[in-house]
């Protein structure tokens, strides 16, 4: 038996799977030792990261966005948020942010039961999120270290404005570059970013091609509960990595594999036997209830076939790859084609686009409390997006890891009546077609 | 004219102030020991003031465009947009800051969750119900995710409007964000030039950067006064004629204030013996003006706050030279106010400029008063309660929406806050 018909019992996981959990766990030992090893720590965001930037000087990229989901997963992240409440933080704010000061306060324990070491830079790239700012701002407070600050336009027309590409350059050579230098007590070695970018690019066309993979009927994968563990390597410390191009080309051939079986989805109970529903999703996941949220799904054969939320840390399905020809150049354009830094009006075509060619059958979004990056608007977008597609869509609310914002029956009561009205849709709409032919017959 | 609108044949000034759902607290205006005394010049202005507050259907807007046939009205959004430009181009700036709460909102609400702010939902009702079909575009400055993301509805609502979002720079560097924020700056006036048929090239926009050079002096002599004398100033009434900066030519502005200076001064109003407390955390969704009553009602004089925070920043000997886009983009990145929505670059002390201003100002205090839902002010707030218990200044903090009407909890907290300064503030 292999390893992958294990996992369609629900029991073993897929090769890939297995070795993104020894990279993290890889990483996260890198990060305990940092302080022994001398290797410099660098905080920074998900959203319009330099991850090749960081790699060529040799320092650790900590992502709090992931340790505050982390917490949620692991149930931590209550506990943080009432912490940072304690401290006067406010229950209206971003609860990404309330996690992170309050595991701070607590010590800063990382996933692996470690003290995560405290940054020797903040690197502020500002893309897409206004709380962003705030957070390192917070942050600067309590550990004293300096914050590269790294402004990037929003497109507000929808496209890339003269100037932009050159203002974000400008920025990484005379903020980021000059403080990465200070901090590690190295140059900037062009040659060695180049070759990580041309890294980044081999393992964002293995992406692309597993997130495409979702077109088949079945769809391989479930492109958000799943997807969130596809994008996890390229999105956070190991985009630019031989380890990231050999974790995507496993995940390719896997994936592959499935299409040629004819195999649906892994989920956490096994492979997804029927493809009842196809469906678009819009906002990040609920992180404290992840498996419960996506069982809702999946024990309806609902199967995600296109995400927004896998797109905050790169289109790269439009085409877009780090080019190690243009280094800073390339790396500017990433940090401003990021989801979260694209219009309304933008995200609103992306939706619609994926709808119509992932051949959903609806679309739903998952408006969370804590990010008004992403939420605000949503309503509008949803109203936009049923015009455009002719399909109805739905609405539910939750939060990234407070989980006094975690309805289990709400959520699960608007999802399943989600399904049945497009179940009912389906019965109309093939009554309709087979209704056809006889009133072709029907005299007049 | 629509049912919740106000009568501009009455002298602008609403025909129910207060609506019923502010309480009682907000029906008597001024506050008790701030009586007008009767002057009328000082109450003329003030009505003048007030209607204008009130003017949801911005029928002075209106009326300043019959006037200027060839003239465009475009708004904008807090905290930040170079007016000057707007003025240049032949350009009526109009300040959108909401609905406060007289309006009933139906419309905007559609748009967004619970957990989202109350001024988006206000600016779109006055979209929607066509209260701002008088303008011709509207600008969206930088100020957070929620505002930003108004900029994208209001492109899908009025697609036929100009719909711009300013990017204001928040790098460090002054030479890099200068140059960006001069094509920024430059890219709007453009578009504006094109609403009224101007070319750019012939356009004074050295000549308005000293209008509004002007303006901000009389503006700093009005808060000079209100920090010495708040009881000839009261931060209400002074709220009232900056706001009034929002809807009225600068020209027109400056005059304004230099009346009510004068007005005010030769009101002869006698001095009281309330706690100084500065107000922070109103710089976006305003603070109803009930709420600023009731602070006062309830023995504290606010003698300084953040609110219409634009018509402070950038110097008052502001030229534009010879490259007066550039003078602006220059004078934005070399003013080192802090605000919740600009980034403290390094080297700064997050706070350290917010105590220095509260200091200066003479405060006792800081009433702390965030919107719900408001992200920059609930997230600075610690920061600056901590920089506040540094310096020895003592501060309380609430949250408010712009359609609070129950006053009663903010009287009871900001009276105890007063009685505690002037029970306790010499130990």
């Amino acid at each position: 038996m292999t390893a992958e018909d294990k996992q369609e019992t629900g029991s073993v996981r897929e090769p890939s799977m297995l070795r993104q959990k020894e990279m993290t766990q890889g990483h996260y030992e890198r990060l305990a030792q940092a302080k022994e090893s001398g290797q410099k720590v660098v905080y920074t965001f998900v959203p319009g990261n330099l991850t090749e930037l960081l790699l060529a000087f040799d320092v650790l990229p900590v992502l709090p966005e992931i340790n505050a989901l982390q917490s949620g997963m692991r149930k931590r992240s209550a506990k943080y948020i009432a912490e940072a409440e304690r401290q006067g933080h406010s229950e209206d704010v971003c609860t990404y942010v309330k996690c992170d000061i309050g595991m701070l306060l607590e010590g800063n324990v990382g996933p692996t039961g470690e003290p995560l070491p405290e940054p020797d830079l903040l690197l502020l790239s500002y893309t897409g999120c206004f709380t962003f700012l705030k957070w390192f701002e917070l942050l600067r407070e309590r550990y004293n270290c300096p914050v590269a600050m790294l402004h990037v336009p929003y497109q507000s027309q929808g496209e890339i404005e003269p100037g932009m590409v050159e203002y974000v350059v400008e920025q990484i050579q005379t903020e980021v570059i000059p403080k990465l230098e200070e901090i590690t007590g190295r140059k900037y070695d062009e040659d060695r970013v180049r070759e990580l970018l041309g890294l980044s690019a081999q393992a964002e066309d293995d992406l692309v091609a597993v997130l495409e993979s979702a077109k088949n009927k079945p769809s391989p994968i479930d492109s958000y509960f799943g997807g969130v563990y596809y994008i996890g390597p390229l999105f956070t410390a190991f985009r630019g990595t031989q380890d990231a191009v050999e974790y995507y080309a496993q995940l390719r051939r896997e994936t592959e594999e499935r299409i040629a079986r004819g195999l649906g989805p892994i989920t956490p109970v096994g492979t997804m036997q029927e493809e009842r529903f196809r469906l678009v999703v819009e906002g990040p996941p609920n992180w404290t209830h992840f498996h419960q949220f996506w069982s809702m799904f999946h024990e309806q054969g609902a199967v995600v076939v296109a995400s927004t939320y896998t797109k905050v840390g790169g289109l790269y399905e439009r085409g877009f790859r780090h080019d190690p020809s243009r280094p800073l150049q390339t790396l500017a354009e990433y940090c401003l084609g990021c989801y979260t830094n694209l219009s309304l009006p933008a995200r609103v075509d992306m939706i619609s686009d994926y709808v119509r060619d992932y051949e959903a059958d609806g679309f739903l979004i998952n408006s969370v409390k804590s990010c008004n990056s992403f939420s605000a608007g949503q309503l509008v977008m949803l109203r936009e997006v049923e015009e455009r597609c002719g399909q109805p869509g739905a609405f539910i609310e939750t939060d990234l890891v407070d989980p006094r914002y975690f309805s289990a029956s709400n959520v699960k009561n608007r999802i399943e009546s989600y399904f049945q009205m497009l179940e009912q849709r389906r019965s109309v709409q093939t009554g309709t077609k087979q209704a056809t032919p006889s009133e072709k017959v029907a005299p007049s | 004219m629509s049912p919740d609108s106000h009568d501009p044949a009455n002298g602008g000034a609403p025909l129910n102030p207060c609506g019923g759902c502010s309480g009682p607290e907000a029906l008597a205006a001024p506050a008790r020991g701030m009586q007008s005394s009767g002057h009328a010049p000082l109450d003329d202005i003030l009505s003048r003031c007030e209607g204008l507050y009130f003017d949801y259907d911005h029928e002075a807007v209106a009326e300043w465009k019959r006037k200027h046939p060839t003239g465009a009205a475009v708004g904008y959004l807090p905290v930040y947009v170079p007016r000057e430009v707007f003025h240049a181009a032949g350009v009526l700036p109009v300040g959108v800051l909401g609905a406060g709460e007289q309006l009933e909102i139906v419309r905007g609400d559609a748009c967004f969750q619970s957990y989202i702010c109350h001024l988006p939902r206000s600016v779109v009702e006055l979209g929607a119900s066509g209260r701002l079909d008088v303008l011709d575009g509207m600008v969206f400055p930088s100020t957070c995710d929620v505002i930003r993301n108004l900029s994208g509805i209001w492109q899908i609502m009025f697609p036929e409007k100009l719909t711009r979002y300013l990017d204001v720079p928040q790098t460090t560097d002054p030479r890099v964000g200068q140059q960006f924020f001069r094509q920024v700056i430059s890219d709007l006036f453009r578009d504006l030039c094109k609403l009224t048929g101007r070319k750019p090239e012939e356009c004074d926009i050295s000549g308005s950067i000293r209008l509004y050079a002007e303006n901000r002096r009389v503006i700093e002599e009005l808060n000079a006064l209100r920090k010495t004398s708040p009881w000839t100033v009261p931060g209400s009434e002074a709220y009232l004629v900056l706001r009034a900066a929002m809807v009225l030519p600068v020209e027109d502005h400056t005059q304004l204030v230099r009346d009510y200076l004068q007005a005010a001064q030769d009101a002869g109003r006698k001095p009281q013996d309330h706690a100084r407390v500065s107000l922070c955390g109103v710089f976006c969704e305003q603070p109803p003006l009930g709420m600023l009553r009731t602070i006062e009602r309830s023995g504290c004089a606010i003698v300084d706050d953040d609110s219409m925070q634009l018509l402070r920043w950038l110097p008052t000997d502001l030229e534009g030279g010879e490259d007066p886009i550039d003078a602006l983009a220059q004078a934005w990145c070399l003013d080192i106010s802090e605000s919740a929505s600009r980034f403290v670059p390094d080297g700064t002390c997050k706070g350290a400029g917010f105590v220095k201003t509260v200091q200066e100002s003479g405060a006792d205090g800081v009433v702390f008063a965030a919107p719900s839902f408001c992200d920059p002010a609930l997230l600075d707030r610690p920061m600056l309660v901590d920089a506040c218990e540094a310096a020895g200044i003592n501060s309380t903090s609430f949250q408010y929406a712009e359609n609070s009407g129950q006053m009663q909890p903010i009287r009871e907290q900001t009276g105890t806050f007063a009685d505690s300064i002037k029970l306790w503030s010499d130990e």
